[in-house]
């Protein structure tokens, strides 16, 4: 018992001393957001200092096809006999890129649009909930493939019809969120004091929804990250460019899986997958930390130990000690 | 039905703005649409090609209007061109025959992906920090954020290539004659496995997470607690009383998933050459198969407002709250 009450002590240490840094020190308190953070700076990193981490062009053709790896090509190379490691790195710019870029077009259409819907009420909020839903309908991934038959492909494009068919999923969530905090006292104050509604909007209800926003941002860089592989591994992005889609494009089209050339496959696609890996952890962290159900159970198997929290069915509400900083 | 009657109107409103996007989309090209797609495509064009586009893309010189209703009454008759990659099918032929391996392909991994990563969900959220609750649903996470084209060419590569234990294209031998016999339809189902597992695979682990945490809300209710108290059987408290109660949300997110049985297989049925909506698809934006892609875009649009009208229907009557609403 003694000893859990050390652990749990010093937990609430840890987590005071994080508290400190705001937001995102709350965030780092949980082990899942850590390790999801981690992994994502790891990718970021690695392709900010691409040039020194992998010298050399990546479209440049380094010799033979499909060589395995070796000491002097550490990931082999593609059948285009060119070298796989500088395409991963490489193409981790262009790709974090487009997936970042179009989650901050996406984030921000939904916020505007969102919270002035929610916000505002009334016909405003008819005609721009009625977009919302619209674009929650119509099918996103064959609009993305339509949208990238018939516009010039490019990284513009990609963004932009990213940004077109992913931001309404974001939208709605902001739009119920701000209709409950428009019932708040501290919203009322400010439209009795008679400030102007996109005052209220943007810099009194704004900063209390900073977890929803970020959350949905992290889900939309997912959603930029997969989709834009996916649309450049069918062929539909400028092939020309050096992106994690566009090697996976090009391994495919030599026929890499089929004479056993796994080399040329596995590490871009094994990127991807960690990126959305680690966006995902972090956000289920998030979660953890704001979903008070959630964190009660998290310390109750700390103070209980496994086995007690194993045959416990219900999880109580523990009431904060000390919220993060308002 | 007040409800009802509302939500047609907005999937009818929805209906019109897909048909306007699909009307104006070859339009927003710069110059003449025609050349654009034709001169992209590289090749010599002849002027009867360049009339045979945009024919099939129904541009005149006439004003956009008139354009735009032409439009209009020949989608009322059902018809959506001559295909070119199929030529001389027309594009509704061709897509009827992708709808139905679209709709066998989906609806089963979709069945088995619900009825697995629900069951997760239960068990999972039932033994709190038992193997099922900790070792299952990041596992799930981590498999469900390769693309999914990815994952489908690792088991093509490792059951179809290395082991040879099933075949990696199509969605039956063509050698074997079609029809309803046995030899047949084990063909469609060996032919099935790698597609659909890759999907369910994909599918399960939102399933789990979104069960499993309705489940430990449900799981506090007092009902839960009497349930026990009274010494209920350990099954039953499970699935009577709360899986029950927390599958309703799940039911929403089934409609959705319906829906996009037609869109969201788009990569997967690409990979295994499986004759689907979205194998025809890209096989028709390859070949610059103007009239089907439009005709194929028109369809999964209608496709999924259906669906998501059907559960609007079902959830009324699931839901007496709603009829009130």
């Amino acid at each position: 018992m003694s000893a859990a009450t050390t652990q749990s002590t010093s937990q609430r240490n840890s987590a005071s001393w994080l508290s400190r840094l705001g937001p995102i020190g709350t965030l780092l308190s949980s082990t899942k957001a850590r390790i999801g953070l981690t992994i994502v700076m790891v990718f970021v990193l690695a392709a900010v200092f691409a040039q020194w981490i992998a010298p050399g062009d990546p479209k440049k053709f380094v010799g033979a096809i499909n060589k395995p790896p070796s000491a002097e090509y550490i990931l082999g190379t593609n059948p285009q006999g060119k070298d796989v490691f500088r395409q991963l790195v490489w193409g981790g710019q262009l790709s974090l890129i487009i997936g970042f870029g179009s989650a901050f077009l996406m984030t921000t259409i939904a916020v505007v649009v969102g919270m002035i819907a929610g916000y505002y009420r009334g016909w405003i909020d008819d005609v721009l909930n009625f977009i919302m839903n619209l674009f929650l309908v119509i099918p996103a991934l064959p609009l993305l493939v339509l949208l990238s038959a018939y516009l010039k492909p490019g990284t513009a494009t990609i963004v932009f019809a990213l940004a077109i068919t992913g931001w309404a999923f974001n939208g709605r969530i902001v739009r119920a969120q701000t209709m409950s905090l428009r019932e708040k006292d501290f919203v009322a104050a400010a439209v009795v004091s008679g400030e102007p509604g996109l005052k209220i909007i943007f810099v009194h209800i704004l900063p209390n929804m900073v977890n929803i926003i970020v959350g949905g941002f992290i889900g939309a860089v997912i959603y930029g990250i997969m989709a834009s592989t996916g649309l450049a591994f069918l062929g539909l992005a400028s092939t020309q460019d050096v992106t994690w889609g566009t090697n996976l494009f090009w391994a495919q089209n030599g026929g890499a899986l089929m004479i056993g050339a796994w080399w040329a496959f596995l590490p871009s696609g094994l990127a991807v997958a960690l990126v959305a890996f680690g966006l995902a952890l972090t956000n289920y962290g998030m979660d953890e930390i704001t979903n008070p159900r959630l964190q009660a159970e998290s310390m109750l198997r700390r103070v209980a130990g496994d086995l007690f929290a194993r045959s416990v069915r219900a999880t109580p509400v523990v009431p904060r000690t000390h919220e993060p900083t308002a | 039905m007040p409800y009802l009657a509302r939500r047609l109107g907005f999937y009818l409103a929805a209906l019109a703005v897909a048909i306007t996007i699909n009307f104006f989309l070859p339009r927003l090209l710069p110059g003449d649409p025609a050349a654009t797609i034709l001169g992209t495509s590289a090749g010599k064009l002849t002027q009867d090609d360049l009339q045979r586009v945009r024919d099939a893309l129904g541009l005149s010189d006439a004003p956009l209007i008139e354009q735009y209703g032409t439009y209009l009454v020949r989608l009322t008759q059902g018809d959506f061109g001559v295909s070119y990659t199929y030529f001389p099918a027309p594009v509704t032929r061709v897509i009827s025959n992708g709808l139905i391996w679209t709709l066998l392909l989906g609806g089963i991994s979709l069945i088995f992906s619900f009825i697995l990563g629900n069951l997760i969900g239960v068990i999972g959220s039932w033994r709190r920090g038992g193997v099922v609750d900790t070792v299952l649903p990041p596992l799930l996470i981590f498999v469900g954020s390769f693309p999914a084209f990815f994952l489908a060419l690792g088991l093509l590569y490792a059951f179809g290539v290395q082991l040879d234990w099933l075949p990696i294209s199509h969605a039956y031998d063509t050698k074997l004659p079609q029809g309803f016999n046995l030899s047949f339809i084990g063909s469609v189902a060996q032919h099935m496995v790698l597609p659909a597992g890759t999907s369910i695979l994909l599918g399960m682990g939102g399933w789990a997470l979104g069960m499993r945490n309705v489940m430990v809300s449900v799981l506090a209710e007092d009902y839960v607690t009497m349930a026990e108290a009274k010494g209920l059987k350990q099954l039953r408290i499970m699935f009577r009383y709360a899986a029950r109660n927390a599958l309703l949300p799940g039911v929403t997110g089934l409609g959705v998933a319906i829906g996009s049985i037609l869109s969201g297989q788009i990569l997967i049925e690409t990979v295994f050459s499986y004759p689907g909506l979205g194998f025809l698809l890209i096989y028709a934006v390859n070949g610059r198969d103007y009239p089907l892609m439009q005709g194929l875009f028109m369809m999964i649009t209608i496709g999924i407002l259906a669906a998501n009208f059907m559960v609007d229907i079902l959830y009324t009557w699931l839901d007496p709250r709603v009829r009130a609403a």
